[in-house]
């Protein structure tokens, strides 16, 4: 490394112009002020990510003319409430019943991962027990299973336990992830002293005590980082409760859409309506929590 | 890793105190603190993954191996590899593999070369710099069901905006381009949708790692004058690698999985047929056909441990594949 240290400078002699050119591209990326081109071309990749979001609120707003038209409509029409109203008025696709599901399921699930990940993140960062490292590596093992390939199995297991069609079937086999407790030990083993544990040990604290007056208030920023990416995962899972719920009284809001959807005639201007009422809670913890989601993501990618 | 002797008192010294008057009911409590309790911790973790994770995989196997039809629970029995050599006849599969691939490409390659080009631009000194990377995030909250619905508008032949757009350059205008009559299209308009969901987030993947590349390597590489765009590929990917990587599996094991999207892009959501002649049905979603539509549970077992190898075999290669390319490029 320190031949790079030493990197002789361009020799004074050199033309001007030469000079600046090696000096601004010797700039680490993170140094250089971005240009307009930059500003435009990401300008340009925000408004394709934001477009689908925004045109499926246009045409949840709209009247079946509006949508049928070229050039097509870009401005929100004054629909919203008659199509949400048709939306919630289905029979037998429970819209209204299928957001309180998904509020369910994800506020449950959410809740367990955060205590059982954060418990299981402390003990695998701060206590000494036989077994811990390779119970620890068994752990991150599990991340790369691809659990979904299990999911025939799964519906006769739940179908044994009688689970099948009810919301137990999708909570259940999501309380405590693999991701979660690895991603809380990271930040456990980072942020808590072990000096603050051990002389809480030496006053007589127990280890439930340590965990709740000591870990859990440290470890605040990463529950909600670890908290928003669960919400959000579960809200939008569609495949297994597509398995068990579907055809039942009590779909999640994903498996409701797609019922939506489905049939020989499918009008865009309702299923979009009910599409945005179910994203709406998703966007808000984007404006919410934007920071922390980003935050996540990025330390898991420097971590893994 | 770092670990804190929890209690330096009875529970570790040894020869243990023997059992008697000496220990009150506080130090069999303390005791069963400290030796019990973190496995208590972790306990509903290895629960849980043994009773609906690793069970469950394994129980497939058994599954795969028997004849279990959810229409006729009479006919059990052991059916041998009955359902796997099925699959090498089945033309179904092969179809649904064929497709799997062909969008897996279309979706793969792009997404992750714009995530590169996007995070090298978000690296960039910005103004606003968290709003341009929480933007970066919306595809990734948006619900996959909530979005393909949209994208099906954008597509539809006769209304949607793609072909209005295409014919404002002039293609498509005499016969407009119909997605879901054939394999290319309906491939691209699917891939389409997985690349809008997942540039944003590798991107962030990407500017994370970026981000840690020390900045003395750019100042020892202006020596070559070389410039940004030579600097993304000559110095900044093979530096993030590990990354790379990480994200080439990552889309490996999801793509090839895809389910929710060609299911939604078919015009009845949930028929699980993938376009009236498969044009677009993948694996994931002819498991869904055979095992709830079919209710042949054992073949769709069966389908699911052959995806499985086929996922593990791909992703080596894959790692391999990238591992040479953004390693080679010194």
């Amino acid at each position: 490394m320190s031949e790079l240290l030493e990197r002789p400078r361009p020799a004074p002699s050199a033309p001007q112009g030469e000079r600046r050119r090696a000096v601004l591209l010797g700039r680490a990326p993170q140094d250089t002020p971005a240009g307009l081109w930059t500003y435009l071309f990401l300008a340009l990749s925000t408004l394709f990510a934001a477009f689908p979001l925004y045109w499926m609120f246009v045409i949840s707003t709209s009247t079946d003319e509006a949508t049928s038209q070229l050039p097509p409509v870009v401005l929100p029409g004054d629909q919203f409430l008659v199509n949400l109203d048709e939306v919630f008025s289905l029979q037998d696709v429970y819209f209204a019943a299928s957001l309180v599901n998904s509020v369910i399921v994800s506020t449950v699930v959410t809740a367990s991962v955060l205590f059982f990940c954060s418990l299981a993140g402390f003990a695998f960062a701060k206590l000494r027990f036989r077994g811990s490292r390779p119970l620890m590596l068994f752990v991150i093992l599990t991340l790369t299973v691809p659990n979904q390939l299990g999911v025939v199995a799964l519906y006769i297991v739940m179908g044994k336990l009688g689970w099948n069609g009810t919301l137990l079937a999708v909570i259940v086999p999501g309380l405590v992830t693999a991701f979660g407790v690895f991603y809380m030990r990271q930040f456990i083993v980072n942020t808590v002293p072990d000096e603050l544990v051990e002389s809480a040990r030496v006053d007589g604290a127990t280890t439930m005590r340590v965990y709740w007056n000591i870990v859990l208030p440290a470890v605040r920023p990463a529950l909600a980082v670890l908290g928003l990416l669960t919400f959000v995962a579960t809200w939008n899972d569609f495949q297994w409760p597509l398995i068990t719920l579907n055809g039942t009284d009590y779909p999640t809001s994903m498996v409701a859409i797609s019922d939506l959807a489905s049939g020989n005639y499918v009008i865009y201007r309702r299923v979009l309506a009910g599409a945005f009422v179910a994203t709406i809670p998703l966007l808000i913890m984007l404006v919410i929590g934007g920071r922390q989601i980003v935050r996540g993501i990025m330390e898991g990618a420097v971590k893994s | 890793m770092s670990t804190t002797r929890a209690a330096p008192e009875p529970a570790t010294r040894r020869p243990r105190p023997t059992p008697g008057r000496s220990t009150t009911w506080r130090d069999r409590l303390h005791r069963f603190d400290v030796r019990y309790m973190p496995y208590l911790m972790i306990a509903p973790f290895f629960l849980l993954f043994f009773g609906f994770g690793l069970f469950p995989m394994v129980f497939n196997g058994v599954v795969a191996l028997r004849h279990w039809r959810l229409d006729d629970p009479e006919l059990t029995g052991w059916a041998g590899f009955e359902n796997f050599s099925r699959l090498f006849t089945d033309g179904d599969f092969g179809n649904a593999l064929y497709n799997t691939f062909g969008i897996f490409l279309l979706s793969t390659v792009p997404q992750l070369l714009l995530a590169l080009v996007i995070a090298s631009m978000l690296n960039r000194r910005l103004r606003a710099q968290t709003w341009w990377r929480v933007s970066a995030l919306l595809p990734y909250i948006t619900p996959i069901t909530a979005s393909t619905l949209v994208f099906n508008v954008f597509f539809s032949r006769d209304l949607g905006m793609a072909n209005w757009a295409l014919g404002l350059i002039g293609i498509g205008t005499e016969n407009p381009i119909d997605w879901r009559a054939d394999k290319l299209h309906s491939w691209i308009a699917i891939a389409t949708m997985v690349n809008w969901k997942w540039i944003g987030y590798n991107a962030l993947l990407y500017l994370a790692a970026m981000q840690s590349i020390p900045r003395d390597v750019y100042e020892a590489s202006a020596l070559d004058g070389a410039g940004p765009w030579r600097q993304l590929w000559r110095i900044t990917v093979p530096m993030i690698r590990p990354v790379v990587i990480f994200t080439v599996v990552l889309s490996t094991i999801g793509g090839l999985q895809l389910f929710t999207e060609p299911m939604l892009f078919d015009l009845n959501a949930q028929a699980a047929t993938g376009g009236s002649g498969g044009e677009w049905q993948t694996v994931a979603q002819l498991i869904y056909k055979v095992g709830w539509k079919d209710l042949n549970l054992g073949y769709a077992a069966a389908m699911s441990w052959a995806l499985f190898l086929i996922i593990l075999v791909v992703a080596a290669l894959n790692t391999l594949l990238t591992n040479r390319i953004s390693g080679g490029r010194k």
